[in-house]
């Protein structure tokens, strides 16, 4: 792994596997999420299992934080090379003309997600560690959903969450897609892939957002 | 008898290069490994040689003015290459291509190297397949010809629009792979400047570091120049701005003769000049004649409305258009050989007839072309009423599909649409017959020098044939020099290495360093582009494409006079130790100085018609051919080989003649 | 028209270089971006000045000798062409026009706006080749039948011009699509399979150690090539250098 990861394709490759890991893992995420909005039980009962299951707290979960830091430490990595490849900057520099925003900023969408999942973890994870681990206190599997429910009571969290959203968006408009590129697969069902990709990259953060709001208005009902 | 001794083998025509193979010398691997050579310019011919004898294990070194070999002008040939491989089955031979290649050179070329280059001909295409040149293939598999320059065969090997790149980047990655085994040292932004002899042998050059400045000696057991035409003396030409003479000039200087330096191609359809900024012009290629129609308006008043700006070339109608060529030439039309088109195009814009601004051009028009695919297209998509637009349409999109790459670069710079207005073309300088003279084995008259591709002068006689270029190319390269350079070398393999610290480099050296202090010390009135320009002007209207004994007589004096003027008063601005375009280009401009007399004089001394060479003074009299050049192979069926003798007025002429043993010469007509 | 232009002049390679504006008078549209540059030279020879120094040959866009970072882009503003076919008509009077060199940490300034493009070269030497001897006899070409659009999509790959808008557009200065280019020709034709692994191999090897950076896939290369080299090269040449590594 080591000597593999040293050449700039096998970093590539790499970046987006781990995004990949990462994007399954957002649908995982998002799926257990959407039943809040219309079932608490649903919610509540999926929470339990993932919160408790061994497998899921001891295997896929150390998998899943290297994943994440595996993602973000490679990117700053890349970053770092990449700006060190040219050193000298072009006093004027067009790169709006031949390439998208979101594509030459991923490194900010990236800066904003790991803001974000400061405060995420700062709101479910730390406390649910703290909770599980720290406290050992009793489970009760009907407390996810009231947890959940008290998060979104704030405007102003709502808002950041939504606005992380759409950052998510943008990262995943060009992340998702760029992957398939990336281990080199570019063929007859690449339009189909990419087009599958960016639908992705918008219903699923659309659809975090719609449940931040529809989360924070049943609580002022 | 001649000092020139062309060692043509004995022997039947097409047993000379095998007998001559089996019987040479040759070096064994052990012994080559103590040999250098020294390759200057790599393009198609200098690339393959280079490749080619560090393969067989000599080490080599080469020289480019470019950053990277792959950027040499071969690249820019588009057409493709020509091998009698008969693989269309439609009758070609090595005798075929053989004789073609000597008539289309209008018989000034020697029969036994264009035999040779017929016969390696099949073994470059095989080579470069093998090496990975991807050029256009059928359904099947297997590789497609097109037929080209009105010869009866489909022998035409290409790569699309982009045939010379793809040779030469096969010849370059060649070139790789014996760098990296550190058999080739390139030596890239680097220029000869001159050449140096010990013991009447060449055993080294003085080149420049392009980049540093810095004055190198290099030594080697044989000298190759493959360092291209000399086109750009006329300034304005399809060559690249680099390319130049400098390097085969310091070999004439040296004892090498330069052979029909008057022999030049003027391509019929290039784009036209624009204006005096002009820097370079560039070349359409010869295909469009297939189905463009040449021609300019009947009536003087028509054109010089045309020329204000007052009249569009569509709004003139059939019966008041002058299709030249067709006109003169019933049976080719349109398809008559390059230098004949072209003489045609200067004759109609010199008597008033030319149809740019500058008056320097004539309309290349496609729209019958459009009408009758056209009309073809809707039969056989079973329109039955289709409508003048439709017929349009559809002849536009099947102009598009043969054409479109061309028209789009056409549009580029002229900024008109040739599908909806006829073309713009007039004749531009694009490639030089002549070169250094070379003896069977490609040996100049210095023993150990040696001269390839376009640097040469020995296969295309007085005119070239398209397609012939990138083939003649790769034959010296791969195929010819790597056996007969052996033959001279293995009288070396005791010689070890030649020492760079003798008498003969340090006369070279401070020949090189007072000219350079020279050049850097003129009175600085002129920049060298003032001078380039001057030159070329001199060149186009006295020695371009019609010639005659008054006006190169005084073109002589005008460039000699010129010269003075150049070296008193050229200004080269910045230092000679460093990065110094203005001072490369200076160099090349004070050879150029030299060529175009030499030029004038072989043009002057050559009082026939024959392929590029038109004198007005020889033209057939009466009969059908009336006003057509006339070639006289009573007085001048030899190549002239000049002698270097100091100044170039006193430049002494040696004969070869050429002896015909297998083709019997005739008149070409293309009534 | 009349034109201001901020040009990058720079001594040399060890020098610090700087923007530097000039003005010219009476460009016409005819002209091609170097021409225009050759007007500007011309005065600055006859008032005793050096000329701004660039990189250029054949004009007419196929030796990729020129280069030059024309308001952003490389090649400027016109898509499909080499600077030198770039045409004055595409600028207004009046405008303001950067001309910088090719920037990356690989491509280190000669000259003004003349770079070392060597780096190329060495990625080519490092495997760009099918080792086949030239001087001996191979077999003849059409025993090797090849699939027509394979070769087509060879042909395509194998037209880069090695000028290096691709590393001068890409954010990153990634040489991945000049170097896929050369892969790709040679994956895509069964002459050049047999050395498949090797080739790969060293040349990303090669590429990586000349300093160019990652591809992150923007895209902007191949936007930008003169020859419009496909994306569809770095895929295969992801693909091919996976399988290499696997395999190696």
């Amino acid at each position: 792994m080591g000597g593999l990861i040293k050449s700039s394709i096998a970093r590539k490759v790499a970046m987006a596997l781990s995004g990949l890991f990462l994007v399954f893992f957002l649908l995982q995420h998002f799926t257990i999420n959407f039943t809040s909005i219309f079932s608490a039980d649903t919610f509540n009962e999926l929470s339990h299992f993932m919160g408790t299951n061994p497998l899921v707290q001891f295997a896929l979960q150390p998998v899943l934080i290297f994943g994440v830091v595996f993602h973000f430490v490679m990117g700053f990595v890349l970053e770092i090379k990449n700006r060190n490849a040219r050193a000298v900057k072009y006093a004027k520099y067009s790169g709006g003309e031949n390439a998208s925003w979101v594509s030459r900023n991923m490194i900010y969408s990236g800066l904003v997600i790991l803001a974000f999942l400061g405060l995420h973890f700062y709101d479910f994870w730390i406390p649910e560690m703290v909770h599980k681990y720290v406290e050992f206190a009793p489970e009760d599997p009907t407390r996810y959903y009231p947890e959940l429910l008290h998060k979104f009571v704030s405007p102003v969290r709502t808002g950041l969450y939504a606005v992380s959203f759409v950052f998510l968006a943008l990262h995943l408009w060009h992340g998702f897609a760029s992957s398939f590129q990336s281990v080199g697969f570019n063929n007859k069902y690449s339009v189909a892939a990419t087009k599958f990709a960016k639908a992705f990259a918008i219903v699923i953060p659309l659809g975090f957002i719609i449940i931040a709001l529809v989360l924070h208005l049943n609580h002022n009902h | 008898m001649s000092i020139l001794d062309s060692k043509i083998p004995e022997g039947p025509l097409a047993d000379k290069w095998t007998k001559h193979k089996n019987t040479i010398n040759l070096v064994n691997p052990a012994n080559k490994r103590n040999i250098d050579i020294i390759v200057v310019g790599t393009g198609l011919a200098g690339g393959s040689a280079a490749a080619t004898l560090a393969e067989l294990g000599y080490n080599v070194k080469t020289f480019c003015y470019s950053d990277s070999p792959r950027r040499a002008h071969s690249i820019a040939a588009q057409g493709g290459i020509n091998a009698a491989k008969n693989y269309q089955g439609d009758g070609d031979s090595n005798y075929r291509l053989f004789y073609d290649t000597i008539k289309g050179g209008d018989y000034r070329s020697r029969e036994a190297n264009v035999y040779r280059l017929a016969e390696v001909s099949g073994n470059i295409i095989d080579q470069c397949v093998a090496q990975g040149v991807p050029f256009a293939r059928e359904y099947g598999g297997l590789l497609d010809n097109r037929s080209f320059g009105g010869v009866l065969v489909s022998r035409t090997f290409y790569a699309k629009g982009q045939t010379g790149q793809q040779l030469l980047l096969g010849a370059y990655s060649a070139m790789n792979r014996q760098i990296n085994r550190g058999k080739i040292e390139a030596f890239n932004r680097h220029e000869m400047l001159d050449l140096v002899k010990i013991d009447g042998k060449a055993r080294g050059i003085i080149a420049r570091d392009l980049v540093t400045g810095e004055i190198e000696r290099h030594s080697a057991h044989a000298v190759v120049l493959a360092t291209g035409g000399y086109g750009n003396v006329f300034f304005l030409s399809t060559n690249a701005m680099g390319s130049n003479v400098m390097a085969a000039w310091r070999a004439h200087r040296r004892g090498a003769f330069f052979a029909n330096p008057c022999y030049t191609q003027i391509h019929p359809t290039c784009i036209p000049v624009s204006g005096d900024h002009q820097s370079k012009l560039t070349l359409m290629s010869e295909s469009l004649r297939n189905d463009g129609r040449i021609w300019v308006p009947k009536r003087i008043e028509d054109a010089e409305a045309i020329r204000a700006g007052k009249l569009k070339p569509t709004q003139l109608a059939e019966e008041e258009r002058d299709y030249y060529l067709e006109r003169r030439y019933p049976a080719f039309g349109n398809l008559v050989p390059r230098d004949v088109a072209s003489r045609a195009a200067k004759e109609r814009c010199d008597a008033g007839f030319g149809v740019n601004k500058t008056g320097e051009a004539v309309y290349l028009d496609f729209a019958s072309a459009i009408q009758r695919y056209g009309k073809e297209k809707a039969l056989t998509s079973g329109m039955h009423n289709p409508t003048a637009d439709e017929i349009r349409e559809l002849g536009e999109k099947v102009i598009e599909d043969k054409y479109g790459n061309l028209f789009q670069m056409y549009e580029k710079i002229v900024d008109e649409n040739p599908y909806k207005t006829p073309m713009m073309i007039y004749p531009a300088v694009h490639y030089t017959m002549g070169g250094l003279w070379v003896d069977y084995n490609l040996q100049t008259t210095i023993p150990g020098c040696y001269a390839a591709g376009e640097a040469n002068f020995s296969d295309h006689g007085a005119n070239r044939l398209g397609a012939s270029a990138l083939m003649q190319g790769l034959a010296d390269g791969y195929f010819v020099l790597p056996y007969t350079i052996g033959d001279y070398l293995s009288h070396d393999i005791r010689t070890g290495k030649i020492p760079t610290d003798t008498p003969e480099f340090d006369e070279a050296e401070k020949h090189v360093t007072d000219r350079i202090e020279k050049l850097m010390g003129g009175s600085g009135q002129h920049s060298v582009d003032y001078y380039h320009k001057k030159l070329g002007k001199i060149m186009w209207n006295k020695c371009g494409m019609s010639r005659n004994e008054k006006d190169l007589k005084s073109a002589i004096d005008e460039i000699a006079a010129l010269r003075e003027d150049f070296w008193k008063n050229v200004k080269v601005p910045g230092e000679a130790n460093g990065m110094n375009p203005e001072l490369e280009k200076a160099g090349r401009v004070a050879d150029f100085l030299e060529l175009g007399e030499v030029f004038a004089k072989d043009a002057l001394d050559r009082n026939e018609s024959c392929g590029g060479h038109f004198r007005e003074e020889s033209v057939e009299q009466s009969g059908e051919q009336k006003g057509e050049a006339l070639r006289d192979d009573k007085n001048f069926k030899y190549v002239s080989a000049w002698e270097y003798m100091g100044d170039p007025k006193d430049a002494k002429l040696h004969k070869e003649d050429l002896v015909f043993e297998n083709i019997e010469l005739k008149t070409r007509s293309y009534k | 028209m009349n034109l201001t232009l901020k040009i990058w002049r720079q001594k040399d390679a060890a020098s610090k270089g700087a923007i530097v504006d000039y003005q010219v008078k009476g460009i016409e549209g005819d002209m091609s971006f170097l021409e225009m540059l050759d007007v500007l030279n011309e005065e600055l020879i006859v008032k005793g000045e050096e000329p701004v120094v660039f990189d250029h040959d054949c004009r007419e866009g196929i030796c990729g000798a020129c280069s030059l970072q024309i308001n952003g882009e490389p090649h400027g503003p016109d898509r499909l062409v080499t600077t030198c076919q770039l045409h004055m008509r595409k600028f207004n009077d009046g405008d303001t026009i950067y001309i910088e060199p090719f920037r990356a940490k690989a491509f280190p300034v000669v000259k003004d706006l003349m770079v070392d493009r060597s780096s190329f070269d060495r990625i080519q030497h490092a495997g760009g080749y099918i080792s086949v001897n030239t001087s001996g006899n191979t077999i003849d070409a059409n025993a090797i039948p090849v699939n027509k659009d394979d070769a087509d999509d060879a042909f395509a790959a194998a037209t880069c011009i090695g000028c290096g808008a691709c590393v001068a557009a890409c954010k990153n200065a990634s040489a991945m699509l000049f170097t896929s280019a050369k892969v790709s020709q040679f994956a895509l034709l069964p002459q050049g399979q047999i050395e498949a692994t090797d080739r790969v191999l060293a040349m990303v090897n090669q590429m990586d150690e000349e300093g160019f950076g990652n591809c992150t896939n923007t895209g902007a290369c191949e936007i930008e090539c003169p020859k419009g080299i496909s994306l569809e090269n770095i895929a295969r040449m992801n693909r091919e250098y996976l399988k290499a590594s696997l395999k190696g």
